[in-house]
């Protein structure tokens, strides 16, 4: 069991590193996806749709430009953010206090996934210690007939 | 008297100000004087009384003053410089009502006016809980007073035109908004908003007076539901309107102020699923209580972030200065909250423990988690821009890209656990149980990714392979919830059906009648996971640009377009450009797309465009096109066709969420008026007395969404 969940994982961590490496095509599309038009529309490069933006078409022969020369994905983002600012970038891709956008989610969900389960875990621990100490309560002829009446009051609404 | 609407309009909004403030003067003295035994020179009840009757005579006043504004934009006057501003003689006249909502004076008076109505529904029906009702009454006449102070005083609606010289025409209502689903979007996604001050007013005053037990959750669990039911139709309205205007092929750009309705509704399906907590186990008192606190602020700071200017947002048409009060309310709304919890904290003791990790009360804690994780998400990358600028001297853009990595993976979580909450059963769940309940579903994921595998979805060979493999698990995992809901209404039903001895669907309909708040909950689950679904499909979107002249045709996935012509029009309230190109698929005619630009008030200096994309939308996919505009060099029109899979199954999913919620919203079928028809051929004198029990007992079922 324990061999095949290994082999399970194995599969995908090499499934992973095989993800494609992608086509030029792809790579523009990719690159320009995570770029901002910088016209005022607030929209992505590659989906700016004003024709005769004076922006987009610009920084679209850009990225042409920058692709064909060889850069890379992270010196095009470094060319740009120096030329039109760092809100050109469609996310913060700087480095330093940028990278506190992306961890501080993913932190915070960690951290709540832990308190949660400390917390289950207190309480459970609690409920064990005082649940013992409950004496049982006697049955009795009162205690039936309300059983009886809350059952009956439940029966449909839950 | 010159201008005698307007004055009327203002002198309603004057007056129910004063109504407003009556209510809350008189209402807080009355509650202080009944609460601490003092004897008024006039009975507390009756005092309690007329605050009331004053806050119902505040909705007429400001309905008085809604229909005012009204008027004056029906009838042209644009000697009031808001309608000067929103409206123009050409505009038709469905356009001019909503008028009302699309500029900030107008907006603001909207929010007023249904403040005043939910508060005008809730003085009515007091009769559930008078004291309590009271107390919210109350606080929501201190919501209103806030509203009204802000179209009496800073954004007046009525304000006349400076100068006094009136012009001929107005300046029209933006494009934009001139659209079918502007005219309900903003009323609903309003009514969204607002009316989550009514549960926030309950839970306040509950904790003032120190109400007992759990009524307070059950006296606004339909208030709740219907302004979440408000919201997430706003909310989806909004993204119809995204898709069909904008002309970018998409339907949600993370825009602040779509985050700002996002919020407050992550929130409040939070609440939802957490007063079920209290109810059925009088745990979570406190986290409910902030709950519903957060959510209400989150209102308030959506208005904040999208009038202030605080944040860059697209929808520009609303920000100025006003800003500083909504700053201002929010503290008040704070520090009262806050005052108030830490004054009757005692009181919101959980009755009982948590008894195992594997329970519907740890699901919902994992629930809560990640709807307000999703939550601060949103307002992490609305207000990052603010911070980095804070710290690092320069703003920065928090797009699609930041949102796709961080909160998909949050969703998928999301859609696992829509899968198991309902499935475990409250205090603990056995292992027999888990195994019954869960074998299924785990079936259905693993055959859905091993077919869409096989069907071609690889996304090991994909462009765009993060895409893709969410995609994949969200499909996966929205089978398996599918499944689990399905064989839940099927166990449930075949129950009844052994009682009853009805067909299934009979019998599917009286399970989901006697328990109309869990099968309704597993209904709007259903409808989530069909918007997932189709959420999911944009993974595989594609596009191409071209530029058509007559004859000219474009294949994108199996569909072939012609344009046959294009042209130019005028009407009175727009000038227009548009393509007329037929569609082909495998080689047969399918429809004819129309895509349009138009250009509004063209004869002014600030003519402004807008798209009128053509869609030919089928389940599989929509064949999106947009008409661009023209090329200067050549005139001939360019083309954008995307094809953007699975996008009507979010249509379909809003309306099974829709239906489901209102299914959850009737009251569950009484014992006392259920009518049992039995089979003819069963003879019951026959039967022992436990086979007797059994028919009239309820349907068995392991949980339940209960919303």
């Amino acid at each position: 069991m324990y061999k095949r969940s290994l082999q399970l994982v194995l599969v995908i961590v090499v499934a992973f590193t095989m993800l494609g490496a992608g086509s030029p095509s792809t790579r523009f599309d990719q690159v320009g996806h995570k770029l901002m038009c910088t016209c005022g529309c607030a929209e992505i490069l590659l989906e700016c749709n004003h024709v005769g933006c004076p922006n987009s078409s610009v920084e679209i022969a850009e990225l042409h430009t920058q692709m064909n020369a060889g850069a890379s994905d992270s010196k095009i983002f470094k060319v740009f953010a120096a030329k039109y600012g760092p809100t050109v970038l469609a996310a913060p891709m700087r480095g330093g206090f940028d990278d506190v956008a992306w961890v501080v989610p993913f932190a915070v969900l960690i951290l709540g996934i832990l308190a949660i389960v400390l917390l289950l875990r207190m309480w459970q621990r609690r409920h064990a210690r005082l649940a013992p100490a409950l004496p049982d309560a006697p049955v009795t002829p009162e205690s039936e007939a309300l059983r009886d009446r809350i059952r009956n009051e439940t029966k449909y609404g839950e | 008297m010159s201008h005698p609407m307007p004055f009327f309009g203002s002198i309603s909004l004057v007056l129910a100000l004063g109504l407003c403030i009556y209510t809350l003067l008189f209402g807080t003295l009355s509650l202080w004087a009944m609460a601490h035994g003092r004897v008024l020179a006039i009975a507390s009840e009756r005092i309690r009384e007329t605050a009331r009757r004053a806050g119902i005579a505040s909705f007429i006043a400001v309905s008085c003053a809604a229909f005012a504004l009204i008027w004056a934009a029906f009838t042209n006057d644009f000697s009031v410089d808001y309608i000067l501003h929103h409206t123009s003689r050409s505009l038709p006249w469905y356009y001019k009502f909503s008028s009302l909502w699309s500029g900030q004076e107008g907006s603001l008076l909207l929010w007023a006016w249904l403040l005043a109505g939910y508060g005008f529904v809730l003085r009515l029906r007091q009769k559930t809980d008078i004291t309590l009702t009271a107390y919210a009454s109350t606080i929501l006449s201190a919501i209103q007073i806030f509203f009204l102070i802000l179209v009496v005083f800073v954004a007046q609606p009525f304000a006349l035109v400076p100068g006094g010289i009136v012009p001929a025409d107005g300046f029209g209502l933006n494009p934009l908004l001139q659209y079918a689903e502007m005219v309900i979007h903003p009323p609903m996604l309003y009514l969204g908003y607002v009316g989550f001050s009514v549960p926030f007013a309950f839970a306040l005053g509950a904790l003032m007076m120190r109400y007992p037990g759990e009524k307070w959750i059950h006296i606004t669990r339909r208030w709740t539901m219907v302004t979440w039911l408000f919201l997430t139709c706003g909310i989806i309205l909004g993204m119809h309107w995204a898709y069909a205007v904008l002309g970018w092929g998409g339907y949600w750009g993370w825009d602040p102020v779509e985050n700002a309705s996002l919020m407050p509704w992550l929130a409040g399906t939070a609440f939802l699923h957490s007063v079920m907590m209290q109810e059925k186990r009088g745990m979570m008192k406190i986290w409910n209580v902030w709950l519903i606190f957060i959510t209400f602020m989150l209102t308030i700071l959506g208005t904040l972030l999208t009038r202030s200017g605080l944040v860059s947002s697209v929808h520009a048409f609303a920000q100025s200065s006003i800003g500083n009060w909504f700053v201002g309310f929010l503290v008040i709304v704070f520090a009262v909250c806050i005052f108030t919890f830490l004054y009757h904290r005692d009181h919101l003791r959980a009755e009982n423990r948590f008894e195992s990790l594997v329970s519907r009360e740890s699901s919902f804690l994992f629930n809560n988690l990640v709807l307000l994780t999703a939550c601060f998400v949103v307002l992490w990358g609305t207000l990052f821009p603010v911070l980095s600028e804070f710290v690092q001297g320069s703003k920065v853009t928090m797009g699609a890209p930041f949102y796709n990595r961080v909160a998909v993976p949050i969703g998928l979580f999301l859609i696992f656990l829509t899968g198991v909450g309902p499935l475990l059963a409250w205090r603990s769940t056995s292992l027999r149980a888990i195994r019954r309940n869960f074998v299924l579903p785990c079936i259905a994921i693993i055959v859905t990714a091993i077919a869409l595998m096989l069907a071609g979805v690889h996304p090991w060979a994909d462009d765009n392979p993060t895409s893709s493999i969410y995609a994949l698990v969200c499909f996966a995992l929205g089978a398996g919830v599918i499944t689990a809901i399905t064989a839940e209404f099927l166990r449930g039903a075949a129950v009844v059906r052994t009682q009853t001895g009805k067909n299934l669907l009979s019998s599917t309909i009286l399970l989901t009648r006697r328990n109309t708040r869990r099968y309704g909950g597993y209904l709007i689950h259903f409808g989530v996971v069909v918007m997932f679904i189709g959420l999911a499909g944009a993974a595989f979107n594609q596009s191409k640009e071209v530029e058509m002249s007559f004859g000219d045709s474009i294949q994108l996935n199996g569909y072939k377009i012609v344009c046959q012509s294009y042209s130019q029009d005028s009407t009175p309230n727009y000038d227009t450009d548009f393509a007329l190109l037929d569609v082909f698929h495998n080689g047969k005619k399918i429809t004819r797309l129309t895509p349009e630009r138009r250009i509004y008030f063209a004869d002014t200096d600030h003519a402004q465009a807008s798209t009128v994309v053509a869609i030919h939308s089928t389940l599989a996919n929509d064949l999106y096109v947009v008409f661009e505009g023209r090329n200067p060099d050549t005139d001939k029109p360019i083309i954008k066709v995307f094809i953007n899979p699975l996008v009507n199954w979010i249509w379909i999913g809003v309306g099974i969420v829709i239906f489901g919620t209102l299914i959850a919203l009737i009251p569950p079928l009484m014992p006392g008026t259920r009518r049992v028809e039995l089979p003819a051929p069963i003879d019951l004198s026959f039967r022992g007395a436990a086979e007797e029990d059994a028919l009239r007992a309820p349907a068995e079922a392991p949980g339940g969404p209960h919303v």
